[in-house]
């Protein structure tokens, strides 16, 4: 299981890097924590030729606060974002769901935007950026451009990026206000999940929702906004009856698709036991500070 | 010949010595092996379940950089002959011939075609890629039902339909005794594939020299004397020149037993050569070339009278073997195990069992830990667990109400087979105390009540180990049931014993060392184990049913007590007396009344070996003894235990936590506590990961669907519980050493334990399932099916 | 080698020994590692990613000597057991690995050593859930994992109580 032979450029500016991708167009991949991009190398299921490592581009890899918000740099590892007391006090819901991001050796290289570059389906990371309503910053060769989240993840691994833009950070908003839940099924602990849920809520002082992005991962061709389910929440209380509501309502947002492991139906009906965990759990959970 | 001398050093728990090595990075595997002029083997494997091999083009391929040659099943056959695994006394046995390469005709996705040698792996896995094969697509059967239909295309077509093995074993008149039923429960059970999975996948490094006509091959594997005579009939090259060496393994559990197509293509590509070949296989092409294991259909009905007595046991059991019987064992055990050891714990009325065997497009199933008793297990214990709640006992005083009384030795099991010993009686008791299984019901309860769905699942486990001649010798198969040993007296007084018992993590040769240690009077550390090495070692089996420490263990004694003898009696002459009077301890020979030191087992070993002038005339030292030791009386030596598996059911996910395992064990003799419950821990581990998680998925084609790490999924250290070992201790009557074997215990009953917790859990919510892996999706099926 | 594949110098440290050498850009470090510098301790059981058998640290850090190529580990630190265990740094958790008989096979040890390395220096007490969420990425298809649980967590108190005022 040997990768197939390819030729490896280390650049220290995006410039040179941009300068490689125009150069070589399909032919060579961006390669970042490695953590997806090897395995694939090693089935020989790709086989550019040219890997682009990004890994030495100063400044990339730093996370910051911006404003009342925050910037995750595109390579900051896994490990150093669930190890950031800033992210663990702006976006806790991050600090929640990484430990689910594969294991100790696996968050040691691999990269938050790499994460968010690749959009698997079943990825924790790219949920958590609909849930916070982060934007993603691109660069390209003609300049840079932010994209929120929202608009981002279009399909299977399938993203608004431009071919020879590169992700150089994520931002999230302050989330000041906000309360976050996540919950995961997974068969095996740091595996990719079954069915996952990533929420977040603002609640009055009646305990009443007065907004809630509900993100169901892991079911769909990739993470998803259950806007219209959630919007049933809104202006309730989050009892007994109205989760059960929403958790009815995300068939009209998520569209299941079977995998080898359970079928649609079943991967739709995890979704919702999750959602009505996750929901249950809200008002007891404390807000993020402002 | 005497028992163990004294308590001494058998019994404890020493560590595993190899382990000293191995977590220093000092271990050396079959892929560390490097030698001079070595080439790298990369196989091309059939993306076809079964086709025809139209074509073969290899030039751009034998032109890539870096490679040597490419050879091609004809290629090899020129130097190979082809095996046929038959077992000449099972009449319904017939198998078809094997060839390393195929030339015509491939029957498994996976089975290899061509092989790039280049002196990189790197390189010939790109060579691999270049070269194209032209296939002629046939009709696949993937199961066993379909394959024993009337038009299922037939895999053999010289057998004339895909029916491997049957058997049939019947006691009484069952279908008397379901008429008079009283009760009648049935099951459908299915029980999916899994594969070894060893972390060091198979490796063999191969080299042939021309000039001696010698073949040296270092591999991974369990028996080297096996494979010594396998490369020596198929290659054709003497057996005195043909040297099989087992470096450290990285985990065996009877996959490295069995003979495999591409290591035979490999050592055959170095004759061809002339230059060492090395394949080592990657964890792709495990999954699909690697003996998987199971993947049996069973019906097994139960009849009860009125008062909950078992008056039968009807057992209809199919197994998807694959594409042939794998050499040498057959596989037909994967089927006869069902049909001898079904509920045989229990005492019925009558029994009967048809095992059938078929042939498919899938790779073969071979020996791996428990070969077909976890089946066994599983199906009984799920009947007496399905009749315990059909009459509302409790399942633990069911099974004590039928078990065979431990009092009732020796006997014979409701299906016909013989039994020296069990103690299933002390062994539940032993298992009821240390699990507080009163408390885990107490408490299952109370949870209940809370919408908490605890299982707590029961499976009796019975074991034959360290098969003996009168199983495999009647087969024809060149498989030795025996083993040997040779212990020396080295000049300075340390020992070392030369075995062929082999020892892949097991801790076997630790506790040979001991068993030596204890003959001889000096301590464990003194005694140093070779092993491994067909040119060196005594002939034996090496490791495969659990049989090392039981019949090596024995050989060992037997020799260190030769040697104990010996050693006494050159002392005796010198010290001018009887060597009854003298004995050994702390490397003195001591007086055997007093207790006084007489002389240093040393100075006996340099007298021996550098002053004969200063022994007695006519005294001959004999300072190195060896002994081989093959079972004579039983079929095989029988282990029993019982396990006990805990575990929470999430009703609205299907997702299960295991909370918690427990087992309770009688091997015999213990030699070394430590290294046997971790033996133990280890079998569980591996059943509880079939049980939950792990299955090679394969569809109508014949595909394997997770053929990779990441999708075929092995248990990590969160999910499995920790596992705690009690023991009952019933020496074995048949020796002197009195060990059993222990290796598979954990496996047979693991599945079975969790599978009636499963059960345990499901049944309040009045589900029951019938297929193992237990995934979340599948117990959501169990009970949305309820 | 083939003359037409990409190859580049690095320069790095491995077990404290400067190491100036052409490596081909494809090799990942574990290959780079057993292959051309002969430390065998380092073992590959999946080539892509699963099992942790190939764990080595890279500038401290546990990282899958599979998943990255040598050419990365240009200008780092990398150890493995070799260099460990020369070092004596892990000398009581192999200690407790044979004491407790936490390798059967041995194939899957200098992972679990190098990954465990990390928890022993934490100052609260053992935890064998946190032992097992942060072993989780390395298999071991021998023990069922109890008995490597127990040695980490026996080295984890000791270390605890010789750090004890
Ligand atoms: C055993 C194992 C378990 C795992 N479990 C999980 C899990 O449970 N959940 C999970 O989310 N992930 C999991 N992962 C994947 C891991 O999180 C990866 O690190 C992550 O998905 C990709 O990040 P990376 O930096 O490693 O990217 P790489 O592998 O380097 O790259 C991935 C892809 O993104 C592109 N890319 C990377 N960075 C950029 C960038 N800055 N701009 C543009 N394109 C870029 C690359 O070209 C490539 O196509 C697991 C991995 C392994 C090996
Ligand atoms: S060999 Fe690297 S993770 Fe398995
Ligand atoms: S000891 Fe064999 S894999 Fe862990």
């Amino acid at each position: 299981m040997k990768a197939p032979a390819f030729d490896y450029a280390r650049p220290e500016t995006l410039e040179e890097v941009h300068a490689l991708l125009a150069e070589h167009g399909d032919d060579a991949r961006i390669l970042a924590g490695g953590q997806s991009l090897m395995p694939t190398l090693a089935l020989r299921l790709s086989g550019p030729a040219l890997l682009v490592d990004v890994n030495r581009i100063p400044g990339l890899g730093a996370i910051e606060a911006r404003g009342d918000g925050l910037q995750i740099g595109a390579l900051a590892r896994h490990a150093a974002v669930l190890a950031s007391p800033l992210v663990a006090a702006r976006a806790p819901v991050l600090t929640r769901a990484l430990p689910h991001v594969g294991h100790v050796a696996i968050r040691s290289r691999g990269t938050f935007g790499g994460s968010i570059a690749l959009a698997d389906p079943a990825a924790e990371i790219p949920a958590c950026a609909l849930a916070l309503e982060a934007e993603v910053v691109l660069e390209g060769a003609d300049g840079s451009r932010v994209v929120p989240a929202a608009d981002f993840f279009l399909g299977l691994y399938e993203t608004a990026r431009e071919p020879d833009e590169v992700v150089t950070a994520v931002r999230l908003p302050s989330q000041a206000g906000r309360r976050f839940g996540f919950a995961e099924l997974a068969r095996r602990h740091g595996d990719f999940a079954l069915a996952g849920i990533a929420a977040s809520a603002r609640l009055d002082h009646d305990d009443r929702v007065t907004e809630l992005r509900l993100v169901c991962f892991g079911c769909a061709d990739r993470a998803v906004l259950a806007d219209s389910a959630a919007a049933r929440a809104l202006g309730r209380r989050l009892d007994a009856a109205t989760i059960a509501e929403v958790a009815a309502g995300l068939g009209a947002d998520v569209e299941p698709i079977p995998s080898p492991e359970a079928d649609a139906e079943t991967r739709l009906h995890w979704a919702r036991v999750l959602t009505a965990r996750v929901l249950g759990a809200l008002p007891t959970t404390p807000e993020v500070d402002a | 010949m005497s028992g163990p001398q004294s308590a001494g050093p058998i019994g404890r728990g020493l560590p595993r010595r190899e382990t000293e090595r191995l977590v220093r990075g000092r271990g050396r595997y079959g892929d560390d092996i490097v030698l001079p002029r070595m080439l790298h083997a990369a196989f091309v494997r059939s993306p076809h379940a079964h086709a025809r091999i139209e074509h073969i083009e290899a030039t751009a391929a034998a032109a890539s950089t870096g490679v040597v040659r490419v050879l091609t099943g004809a290629d090899i056959a020129a130097v190979c002959k082809p095996w046929v695994s038959k077992a000449e006394n099972r009449a319904t046995h017939r198998s078809g011939v094997q060839h390393a390469m195929p030339a015509d005709r491939v029957v498994w996705q996976g089975e290899p075609v061509a092989v790039v040698l280049a002196r990189s792996r790197a390189e010939a896995e790109d060579a691999a890629e270049l070269v194209e094969v032209e296939w002629g697509p046939l009709p696949v059967v993937a199961e066993a039902a379909q394959a024993l239909a009337a038009d299922a295309p037939v895999i053999h077509p010289e057998l004339g339909d895909n029916l491997a093995f049957e058997h049939h074993q019947v006691q009484g008149d069952v279908d008397a005794a379901f008429a008079a039923a009283d009760r009648v429960i049935e099951r459908r059970l299915r029980f999916g594939r899994q594969t070894a999975m060893t972390l060091e996948p198979r490796v063999v490094v191969a080299d042939y020299d021309p000039a001696a006509e010698h073949l040296t091959v270092w591999h991974s594997h369990q028996s080297p004397y096996q494979m010594q005579d396998v490369f020596s009939r198929l290659l054709g090259i003497p057996e005195h020149r043909v040297r099989v060496v087992t470096p450290d393994v990285g985990g065996a559990f009877g996959a490295k037993i069995n003979v495999y197509p591409d290591e035979m293509s490999a050592v055959a590509a170095s004759v061809l050569l002339g230059r060492p070949v090395k394949f080592c296989a990657d964890r792709l092409e495990s999954f699909v070339s690697d003996i998987h294991s199971r993947d049996h259909e069973v019906v097994a009905r139960i009849a009860l009278d009125a008062d909950g007595d078992v008056l039968a046991i009807d057992v209809d059991d199919l197994v998807s073997l694959g594409a042939f019987t794998p050499y040498m064992r057959f596989s037909i055990s994967e089927a006869l195990m069902v049909a001898m050891w079904t509920a045989a714990p229990y005492r019925m009325g009558a029994y009967r069992a048809r095992g059938r065997v078929a042939y498919v497009n899938k790779p073969p199933v071979g020996m791996f830990r428990g070969v077909g008793m976890p089946v066994a297990c599983a199906a009984g214990e799920l009947l007496i667990d399905d009749a315990a709640r059909a009459l509302g006992e409790d399942p633990a005083a069911y099974r004590r109400r039928l078990y065979i009384a431990d009092d009732a030795y020796p006997t014979r099991t409701a299906s016909g087979m013989a039994v020296e010993r069990m103690t299933l009686v002390r062994c539940l008791d032993a298992l009821l105390e240390v699990s507080d299984y009163a408390r885990l019901r107490a408490e299952q309860a109370r949870l209940r009540e809370r919408g908490v769905y605890r299982g707590i699942g029961l499976a009796t486990v019975i074991e034959p180990s360290a098969f003996g001649p009168a199983y495999y010798g009647p087969t024809g198969a060149r498989i030795s049931v025996q083993d040997g040993s040779t212990v020396k007296l080295e000049p300075s007084g340390v020992v070392r014993c030369v075995t062929s018992v082999t020892d892949q993590g097991q801790g076997t040769l630790t506790g040979l060392a001991q068993i030596v240690a204890s003959q001889l009077g000096v301590e464990p550390e003194a005694v140093e184990v070779v092993a491994g090495d067909s040119a060196v070692t005594p002939y034996g089996g090496g490791a495969w049913a659990s049989r090392g420490m039981a019949i090596g263990g024995q050989a060992t004694l037997d020799a260190a007590a030769a040697l104990r003898a010996n050693v006494l009696a050159l002392a005796a002459g010198v010290l001018q007396t009887r060597a009854e009077a003298l004995d050994l301890g702390d490397g003195q020979v001591r007086d055997a009344a007093t207790g006084e030191a007489r002389i240093a087992l040393a100075e006996v070993a340099r007298l021996a070996y550098f002053r004969q002038d200063l022994l007695p005339p006519g005294v001959q030292p004999e300072l190195a003894v060896t002994r081989h030791f093959v079972p004579k009386g039983s079929l095989y030596y029988l282990s029993n235990g019982i396990q006990l598996c805990h575990l929470e059911l999430d009703p609205e996910t299907g997702a299960v936590r295991l909370l918690g395992h427990w087992a309770a064990e009688d091997c015999g003799r213990i030699v070394n506590r430590l290294l046997v419950d971790e033996q133990v821990r280890g079998g569980i581990a591996q059943g509880l990961a079939a049980a939950f998680w792990e299955h090679c998925r394969y569809d109508a084609e014949g595909q394997l669907l997770n053929a990779s790490l990441a999708d075929y999924l092995v248990p990590t250290a969160c999910d499995l519980p920790d596992i705690a070992v009690t023991h009952v201790e019933t020496p074995l009557a048949d020796t002197t050493l009195g060990a059993k074997g222990v290796g598979e215990a954990g496996t047979i009953g693991a599945i079975g334990a969790a599978w009636t917790a499963v059960n345990d859990a499901l049944a309040a919510l009045g589900a029951v399932a019938t297929e193992q892996p237990f995934t979340p999706a599948s117990l959501l099926r169990a009970l949305r099916e309820r | 080698m083939s003359t037409d594949e990409a190859r580049r110098r690095i320069r790095l440290e491995v077990n404290g020994e400067t190491i100036e050498q052409e490596v081909a850009v494809r090799r990942h470090l574990a290959d780079f590692l057993r292959l051309d510098l002969g430390l065998t301790g380092t073992h590959l059981g999946c080539e892509h990613g699963v099992c942790g058998a190939c764990t080595v640290l890279v500038d401290g850090e546990p990282v899958r000597g599979c998943l990255m190529l040598a050419v990365q580990a240009d200008g780092a630190r990398v150890e493995t057991v070799e260099g460990v265990t020369e070092r004596g740094a892990l000398a009581d958790l192999q200690r407790a690995f044979v004491a407790r008989n936490a390798a059967q096979c041995g194939f899957c040890s200098a992972g679990m050593l190098l990954t465990a390395a990390s928890l022993l220096e934490r100052t609260e007490a053992p935890d064998r859930d946190l032992i097992r969420a942060h072993l989780s990425g390395n298999l071991c298809r021998c023990t069922g994992y109890q008995s490597i649980v127990d040695a980490v967590e026996a080295t984890w108190a000791a270390r605890r109580a010789e750090r004890a005022p």
